[in-house]
């Protein structure tokens, strides 16, 4: 758990980055620290590892007061994820992720194999290991950032903006890995970005900052999207914050039926019984169907049920096979009853 | 003019040239021993102090105009002065020879030093490396590559200033040229002047080519960071 206790930070300058802050970040979870740049986010994670020494106030990473220990030997203790990377490029793929365990001392063989090991488990081929950094894409590029923070299995990760540079299908990669790892590793992770639906995507909690250093809410994302503090946290999240909860809510509980036998459109099967396409009584017209898991979010079923022909929702099994279809009235009932619940909880 | 260059071939070439205390080949090796050991001096004082400033960002603005007033000053005037101050030795020449070397190798170590990508350095930090390993591990291998034309290019100002040992009654090329001067021998003096250029000619190619002999596997990404900051 990483806890701030009245912290403030004013640079030399005079700025004040970070206004009396008090949070808790609980352990095992994603908090996510969003706003607009000069918000003081940076900042704050910095100041977890030291990089930037707080003005006053108290933070402690596991109970401990981090001024009171050896400020590198904290920060070997934290990975350290940030934007660019920030590879060491006359070292190997494979050096840069050994990084933190020869600063502590291990010997370079058992290094390296750990290394090795990381590369897999951040989805990187075995021999990308010998390549150097240029020679590497940007989201490759941030796995081997991933792997280097993770390699002597720290409890604490810090991501500083870390999948802001890579394209938005790059991203949503890293970002499903980034959750299946924290299924797996159970970190207490804390993650700076300036895009809400990021946030919403990764967050157990999201905090959102205001300029000048102000934390205004930190709530989890159904709750924050429910209920916004204020006029600022409603403004920030955007006007489709209704769309975004629903993103967070799966298909699971809305009923389905058996497919529609009659009607202008029928939906066509191969011969495993999987959806192919629509396809039009009257004309030889084909619309394509986008058939969902139950682990698909209300949002993408709202989607496909505005884009099918029918209004109704192919909904298939782990293996694509056709279990039934929804209706656009059950999807939005659903979508209703989601919002009402998370303001309840809210409340 | 004609006679003048075909008098110059017979000079270079005649093996008696070559030979004796007066030879050639023991004034070449004079002067490389001048050249090197002056380097070798202005690289001790001149690499940590680049490195230093470089590190902390300390000090950028009062090394570098340092360094600018060492180009300035009259090469020559500096030896006559030292040996006026000191009297007859080889020191006001190595004093000479480190002032005008110094400059190029500070000028040069803390460029290759500011063009080390911050986001590198913060990420070493951030890793754990204290202040001697972010240094050690990453800053100087990174800002090797123009910490090297440093040197090259002190090394070639030397070489080719050089002959200054002469003047005040050293060997080296220099030798050559200060008595052809004196001697009316234009011949000499021409010879003295090719060679001196031939070797500074032979050290830039042969210490270019190790140099990018040495940086080839990530030199792509090294070598982006800046350009060298010529002090010729």
């Amino acid at each position: 758990m990483i806890q701030f206790d009245a912290v403030h930070k004013r640079f030399p300058n005079g700025t004040t980055a970070v206004h009396d802050l008090s949070l808790e970040m609980p352990e095992g979870g994603v908090t996510v620290l969003v706003g607009s740049s000069g918000c003081g986010k940076t900042t704050t994670l910095r100041m977890i590892n030291r990089m930037i020494e707080p003005t006053s106030g108290t933070i402690r990473v596991n109970g401990e007061d981090v001024t009171r220990q050896d400020a590198a030997e904290l920060r070997r203790s934290i990975g350290y994820v940030i934007q660019q990377a920030g590879l060491f490029p006359h070292r190997t793929v494979l050096d840069n992720i050994a990084t933190v365990p020869l600063l502590l001392g291990w010997n370079r063989k058992k290094a390296r194999a750990r290394a090795a090991e990381l590369l897999e488990t951040v989805g990187l081929a075995a021999d990308a290991g010998k390549r150097y950094p240029h020679q590497l894409s940007g989201g490759q590029q941030q796995r081997v950032g991933v792997a280097r923070a993770l390699a002597a299995d720290p409890p604490v990760l810090l991501m500083d903006e870390p999948f802001g540079a890579v394209d938005p299908v790059v991203r949503t990669q890293l970002q499903d890995e980034l959750l299946r790892l924290q299924k797996e590793l159970n970190k207490t992770i804390v993650f700076v970005t300036h895009d809400v639906d990021e946030a919403v995507r990764l967050g157990d909690r999201i905090a959102i900052f205001r300029t000048g250093g102000h934390l205004v809410q930190c709530a989890p994302p159904a709750e924050l999207l429910a209920r916004p503090a204020d006029d600022f946290v409603a403004d920030f999240l955007g006007a489709e914050r209704g769309l975004k909860l629903l993103s967070l809510r799966t298909l699971a509980g809305v009923p389905q039926g058996p497919a529609p036998e009659g009607g202008a459109w029928s939906l066509v099967l191969d011969a495993g019984r999987r959806p192919l396409h629509w396809a039009s009584k009257s004309t030889d017209a084909e619309l394509p169907v986008r058939a969902l898991k139950d682990t698909d979010s209300l949002l993408s079923a709202l989607d496909e049920s505005i884009a099918s022909p029918t209004g109704l929702v192919a909904r298939v099994d782990a293996e694509g096979v056709l279990t039934g279809v929804s209706s656009r009235d059950d999807i939005h009932v659903h979508a209703g009853q989601a919002h009402t619940e998370a303001r309840a909880v809210a409340a | 003019m004609f006679e003048l260059i075909k008098n110059l071939g017979t000079w270079l070439t005649s093996a008696s040239q070559w030979a004796g205390q007066d030879g050639i080949a023991h004034r070449l090796t004079e002067h490389l021993q001048y050249s090197l050991l002056a380097t070798l001096i202005a690289a001790a004082i001149g690499l940590p102090v680049g490195l230093l400033i470089g590190h902390t960002g300390k000090g950028a603005f009062l090394a570098i105009n340092l360094a600018s007033f060492g180009r300035a000053l009259p090469t020559v005037g500096l030896v006559v002065l030292v040996f006026l101050a000191g009297g007859l030795s080889m020191l006001p020449v190595y004093v000479a020879l480190v002032a005008l070397a110094v400059p190029a190798i500070v000028t040069n170590t803390y460029a290759g030093m500011t063009a080390v990508d911050p986001d590198v350095r913060d990420a070493a930090r951030g890793q754990g490396m204290r202040g001697h390993q972010v240094l050690l591990q990453v800053e100087l291998p990174l800002a090797l590559p123009l910490i090297m034309t440093g040197l090259r290019l002190a090394l070639i100002q030397v070489v080719a200033t050089a002959t200054i040992a002469a003047y005040v009654s050293f060997g080296g090329l220099g030798r050559y040229v200060f008595d052809g001067l004196a001697q009316r021998d234009l011949v000499q003096v021409l010879g003295g002047a090719v060679l001196v250029a031939l070797v500074a000619v032979v050290l830039d190619l042969l210490l270019s080519t190790l140099q990018r002999f040495l940086f080839l596997p990530h030199s792509r990404l090294r070598s982006s960071g800046g350009t060298p900051t010529r002090t010729a």
